[in-house]
């Protein structure tokens, strides 16, 4: 920290600056390598190929919503829906395939485009009615999973078809699929977000939504996009959990809203909006995971889990909040 | 007659510039005194030192003949000093009477914790029954209009034993029958005895009310005259007082064909039917007081506010703007007046902010071409001079003369044929200012339109070529620049009432 920073701004020694932001930036990606290195040294097991794959597909539907989420959280959003069309995604699709006799890869599409569709009317709302997005996808979050309740009665839907385990359970070259997913949506994620319009404008907006808009930006279908866009990955993540479980739950993915944000705010990404980046919600997503895994290795209660994921949040949070205020003066 | 307040030698310094210099003001008991002068002459600073609100880096306070010392409101207030600010502080679901009793509330005689309610709403109705007797203590003050609102401020400053009233800019939003209502209400306070300092740009205001006005320049209190000994044409000159010095490089320029033409445009009690044409290679100047419609006007014709009628004209063709895109695309440009409300995203690096307009037009398939981003503004940076370590360093380092060409160059970049500069020399260092005129020049003899606003009315002068009046939202006079004067400026930008047509 530089005291002359702050009367100065221009004079800012480069190198320290650099060096400062690189620091910021990797914070959580060392805190997930020291982590790692501890768990390693106190279980055997934790080290393994095996292992280390349970974690990465543990953590790929709550990963693959994340980066939506990242989106939704650069403009200044929030999607606090996801968890509940997890649940009307896995339903839908379940539903078509066990009572229509659907065949596994069109319910599976319809499963993912109702995410679409709730993502859409989230944007909708929110730029048409000007409701914030906390209080429209709040009011979704109960609509959505409101609807998988009424599709399903409030009861599992079971006897899904073979074929549909393949997306959640099956593995390529030893590799789950779900991680492929993962990896895919990490890639592309990352790209729409550093390399196109969208990605660009979703930083201008939520870094200032006025300057945004007289410089010609169109905010109200860029953030129908990304809603859309986020409605879609909880969606996939809805399907790929149905099929882990081969069941259509209705109640799947309650609460998946909260380690959602969790992960993207532990990595980095900003409430206010005009902050975050994808890798950022993956680090956070993978060090909720290790922490779990890691407890679950030495036979610690899962109640502690949550104790110290949520110490871990406050802490990120707290150190991003440090950060603006002092460092980025 | 000894004054009932005495401010002599203030002078007020933030971090090394003279916001006030040596100001003397004397008010006498039962008078309405007008403090006048330009936007920026001190008016409002002075009355906060009065109020509490600024601390004086040097001069004195007397009140009945007594030096005071205070440095907060609350002091202001112990010693009988209210201000009536424009946005008006009270609490809008509470009642009348809660709110001019709010944080001294009379304690109830047993139970002295509990606010002794009947109390409150019987002192409040014996005030609102003298000065504003339509209003009733139990009415919420949330749906009072503004108007009635300003009556309760006042009535909660009385109660507080005020006996100096400060008006800042008070008459702005009400309508000709409300401001006869508060000047009602003000010659009775005057025949209390309570001195009323009214700051206000309405001069109609000040000849009709005033019993001494008060006019301050740069800072300084230039003269304290009697109204009834001066006209208007006096009071403007006393405001206006200065020659304009040449640090203004203004070029020679020659009028071009048609650039921008307004017809008709209007936005609800807001701007009225505005229609004028600016030439290329030309520099109209809008002038005109705070609140006449300037911002407004340059929103309007960009798209950030929505028309309720009215067409634009770019080099002749009519263009149809319903959001900013439309009016980039047809070669417009607005620099805000608000740096970082508006301007520019200051979280943001100097490359996103520079390009955002453009981004789009050097993209394929929503992806845009990066390479070229830095591109255009390494060719910005380089030419505007502006002083950036990296491409990559945030807004916010940066100083507010490099933002203020930071947004500049984010206009010019979108090669746009139309200029609106609002305020573009606003809180940046004279160095810099001067690198703006000269930008300016190079604007207009590439045969560019520019439209230009300015609060600064010497740099307004020296810099337009023609000037559009406004007052009101509504066009007053259109001036060459040779015909130009600031009084005459000034002159059409306070005649308001007289053609007035609309009520709000």
């Amino acid at each position: 920290m530089e005291p002359q920073a702050v009367t100065q701004p221009v004079r800012v020694k480069p190198y320290s600056r650099t060096i400062r932001r690189a620091a910021e930036r990797l914070a959580p990606f060392l805190f997930l390598i020291v982590i790692g290195i501890v768990l390693s040294i106190l279980s055997p097991y934790f080290l393994t190929v095996r292992n280390l794959l349970t974690v990465l597909l543990q953590m790929s539907i709550i990963g693959i919503i994340a980066v939506g989420e990242t989106f939704v959280m650069l403009t200044a959003g929030i999607d606090l829906s996801v968890g509940s069309v997890v649940g009307l995604a896995g339903v839908l699709s379940t539903l078509l395939m066990v009572q229509l006799h659907w065949p596994v890869w069109p319910a599976v599409f319809a499963g993912i485009l109702a995410g679409a569709v709730v993502g859409c009317l989230n944007g909708v709302l929110i730029t048409t009615t000007k409701l914030p997005p906390f209080i429209a996808t709040l009011g979704m979050m109960s609509v959505a999973r409101g609807l998988a309740l009424i599709l399903t009665g409030g009861v599992a839907i079971f006897n899904v078809p073979e074929g549909f385990n393949w997306l959640g359970g099956g593995h390529v070259l030893g590799i789950p699929v779900p991680v492929y997913f993962l990896a895919a949506v990490t890639v592309f994620g990352a790209f729409v977000l550093n390399r196109t319009l969208l990605g660009q404008y979703a930083f201008a907006i939520g870094s200032n939504p006025e300057t945004a808009r007289l410089s010609g930006i169109r905010i109200a279908k860029y953030l129908v996009c990304i809603y859309t866009i986020q409605g879609l990955l909880a969606g996939l993540g809805g399907v790929i959990q149905a099929s882990r479980i081969v069941t259509g739950q209705p109640t799947a993915g309650l609460g998946y809203e909260l380690d959602v944000i969790a992960a993207c705010v532990i990595g980095g990404t900003s409430l206010f909006g005009g902050e975050g980046t994808v890798l950022g919600a993956i680090i956070g997503a993978a060090l909720m995971e290790l922490i779990r895994n890691g407890a679950d290795l030495l036979n610690i209660s899962a109640f502690w889990q949550d104790v110290i994921i949520g110490i871990i949040i406050w802490v990120a949070v707290a150190w991003d909040g440090y950060r603006r205020r002092v460092l980025n003066r | 007659m000894r004054p009932l307040v005495k401010m002599s030698g203030i002078t007020v310094q933030f971090g090394g510039v003279s916001i006030l210099r040596h100001a003397n003001l004397e008010v006498q008991a039962g008078e309405i005194h007008a403090l006048l002068g330009e936007n920026g002459a001190g008016k409002s600073s002075l009355m906060k030192v009065l109020a509490g609100d600024y601390p004086k880096t040097a001069g004195t306070i007397e009140i009945d003949g007594e030096r005071v010392e205070y440095n907060t409101p609350h002091g202001a207030i112990a010693h009988g000093i209210s201000m009536i600010h424009q946005e008006l502080q009270l609490a809008p679901h509470l009642t009348v009477a809660e709110n001019v009793f709010l944080g001294r509330e009379v304690p109830s005689g047993r139970l002295g914790w509990l606010p002794n309610k009947r109390e409150m709403r019987q002192r409040t109705a014996a005030f609102l029954r003298d000065l504003a007797p339509d209003i009733g203590p139990d009415e919420r003050v949330g749906q009072l209009g503004i108007a009635k609102q300003q009556m309760v401020a006042i009535v909660k400053a009385l109660s507080a034993g005020a006996r100096v009233l400060i008006m800042d800019e008070s008459t702005t939003a009400l309508t000709d029958a409300e401001v006869k209502r508060l000047f009602q209400a003000l010659n009775d306070l005057k025949a209390r005895g309570v001195a009323v300092i009214f700051i206000t740009h309405r001069l109609e205001e000040v000849l009709e009310m005033a019993d001494r006005a008060t006019v301050m320049r740069d800072g300084e209190t230039v003269a304290t005259v009697p109204v009834k000994d001066v006209d208007m044409d006096r009071l403007i000159q006393l405001m206006v007082g200065r020659q304009v010095h040449d640090v203004f490089p203004k070029a020679k320029t020659t009028r071009g064909a048609e650039g921008l033409r307004v017809e008709h445009l209007t936005r609800h009690g807001v701007l009225d039917d505005i229609s004028f044409t600016a030439y290329r290679g030309e520099v109209l100047g809008l002038a005109g007081l705070m609140g006449a419609g300037r911002t407004e006007l340059m929103r309007a014709i960009f798209g950030a506010d929505p028309m309720d009628g009215g067409q634009v004209y770019v080099n002749g063709n009519r263009v149809s703007i319903r959001h900013c895109g439309d009016a980039i695309s047809a070669g417009i440009a607005y620099l805000t007046e608000d740096r970082k409300g508006n301007g520019l995203a200051v979280g943001l690096d100097v490359t996103t902010n520079l390009t955002l307009p453009v981004l789009h037009r050097i993209a394929r398939f929503g992806v845009p071409n990066l390479g070229k981003a830095e591109q255009i503004t390494r060719q910005y940076v380089d030419e505007l001079s502006i002083k950036v370590h990296r491409l990559t360093d945030r807004v916010n380092i940066l100083s507010g003369g490099n933002q203020q060409k930071i947004m500049l160059a984010k206009w010019l970049a979108t090669g746009a044929e139309v200029y609106l500069l609002d305020e573009p020399t606003r809180g940046i260092d004279v160095q810099t200012k001067v690198e703006v005129y000269e930008l300016i020049n190079q604007l207009t003899a590439a045969g560019k339109t520019v439209i230009m606003t300015s609060s600064y009315l010497p740099e307004l002068l020296a810099m337009s070529d023609r000037f559009i009046v406004l007052c009101e939202g509504r066009v007053t006079a259109e001036l060459s620049r040779e015909e130009a004067t600031p009084e005459k400026l000034i002159y059409h930008a306070s005649q308001y009432r007289a053609t007035q047509t609309t009520g709000r």
